[in-house]
């Protein structure tokens, strides 16, 4: 008897992420080796650490919202793989939903139906193939176009590095004021964002100007905890 | 090209391609063992429904990405996911905090070594999120914290602005006063933010080789 919820799919899904855990520890040991070898120091290199683990906490918890949405009909075991590996919610649920309307189901009840859970398991597992596919069959040819600009001119590369970042933060600044003329709750994420940038500011001032050293580490997994945790007495008020 | 390099490509091809069978494996044991195989008809009209959009943002992701969290992190991040709202900015955190640039081989060991933590730190708050799921879930899905994490992307990059205006402002203007207009005007773009990356990324970088062609930065 099929259920979503199936111990073979707990099964199944474990194998998988267990995998993909490997692989980040292993990754993440060669590269603690050659940091050692270009002789940076393990006090930088666990400050690292901590700091990476410590910024990773909130957007972890934020995925789980994810999980729960997603096992409403999906059951736990996929939503759990497909956020704790190749996707992000932003893809798994429009690509659960798209094949979920093709097969005219609720998404609000769990599935009952094997065949209707495997066309769903498929679509979003093949519709998310292609940035793994390329970085993994390409990404040395296009390591090696990045190399040619950067031989060419040393400092002209460092621009075009940033100018990258640049187009990234640009695009997510704008996004952020996509709902500004739709009253003053548009305006919400636009103050978050701000306060943020204040906290940033502040936590810079204290570590250059007052000398708290250890705090630069943490600046900004601290600014987007105070910024999410500022987001909701402002909500209360605005009314979101 | 360091043996390190060159070991970071071979590592990350052969776990590359047995993390994409690793993931197709689930829904074709799934069909196996249940016998439950796909109807087709829905998963072609499916996946017509999300490739061309997927498909083209994966392919920008990967341009785009790839340069900024160099290969040990181009490869995990890939397959552990979450780039845009954790990976990249986890990396670019690191790299700033350890002050070494993206590009040079300290600031590749460093994306990877804040990338690599990231997806076990994220893997391990899944699944105790999920053993705990009938605890958490009232508390996480409660109206009190829902503005917390529908607010976290500006949270984030609130921060990250700080880090990239201050140090190249007269690159950041332009591109940031083009996406305010574009995302007031198309308010519906907010969706497809991906896809807007990279036209940031080349506005930004058209901007700045005429800024740097005339000696102003």
């Amino acid at each position: 008897m099929f259920s979503v919820n199936h111990p073979v799919l707990f099964g199944l899904a474990g194998v998988v992420i267990l995998y993909v855990l490997g692989q980040s520890i292993f990754f993440t040991v060669k590269a603690y080796k050659r940091a050692r070898e270009l002789e940076m120091s393990k006090t930088l290199l666990r400050s690292i650490m901590r700091g990476a683990g410590v910024f990773s906490i909130a957007p972890a918890i934020a995925i789980i919202i994810g999980i729960i949405t997603l096992s409403q009909f999906l059951g736990l075991p996929l939503p759990w793989l497909r956020l704790s590996v190749v996707g992000a919610l932003t893809y798994e649920l429009p690509a659960a939903t798209s094949a979920a309307t093709v097969l005219g189901i609720s998404l609000t009840d769990a599935l009952t139906d094997a065949r209707s859970y495997s066309t769903i398991a498929w679509v979003m597992t093949l519709g998310s193939f292609s940035g793994i596919v390329i970085i993994t069959f390409f990404l040395r040819k296009i390591e090696k176009g990045l190399l040619t600009i950067k031989s060419k001119d040393k400092k002209w590369g460092a621009i075009f590095m940033d100018s990258l970042f640049i187009g990234m933060v640009s695009a997510f600044l704008g996004m952020i004021f996509s709902k500004v003329t739709f009253g003053i709750q548009g305006w919400i994420p636009v103050f978050v964002m701000i306060f943020s940038s204040l906290l940033m500011l502040f936590f810079g001032f204290l570590v250059k100007k007052k000398n708290i050293v250890w705090l630069e580490n943490y600046a900004m997994p601290f600014s987007m905890l105070g910024a999410m945790a500022f987001s909701i007495p402002l909500t209360a008020w605005i009314g979101g | 090209m360091s043996q390190y390099d060159q070991k970071i490509h071979l590592w990350g091809r052969v776990s590359g391609i047995l993390a994409i069978i690793a993931f197709a494996s689930y829904p074709l044991l799934v069909s196996i063992y249940f016998n439950a195989w796909p109807y087709l008809g829905a998963l072609g009209k499916g996946l017509l429904g999300v490739i061309p959009v997927f498909y083209t943002v994966g392919i920008i992701e990967a341009f785009t990405y790839a340069p900024m969290l160099g290969a040990g992190g181009s490869y995990l991040s890939f397959v552990t996911g979450n780039i845009t709202n954790l990976k990249a900015p986890c990396a670019i955190n690191a790299m700033k905090v350890a002050k070494v640039e993206p590009g040079t081989p300290e600031g590749e060991v460093i994306s990877t070594i804040a990338i690599g933590i990231s997806s076990i730190v994220t893997t391990v708050i899944l699944f105790l999120g999920m053993l705990l799921l009938n605890t958490l879930a009232p508390i996480l899905e409660s109206p009190t914290l829902a503005p917390a994490f529908a607010n976290i992307l500006p949270a984030l990059f609130g921060g990250l602005a700080v880090i990239f205006i201050s140090r190249n402002w007269k690159i950041a203007v332009g591109p940031m006063v083009f996406m305010l207009i574009l995302f007031i005007v198309m308010p519906s773009l907010a969706d497809k933010v991906s896809l807007l990356v990279p036209v940031g990324a080349i506005l930004a970088i058209v901007l700045s080789r005429f800024l740097y062609k005339k000696g102003k930065l």
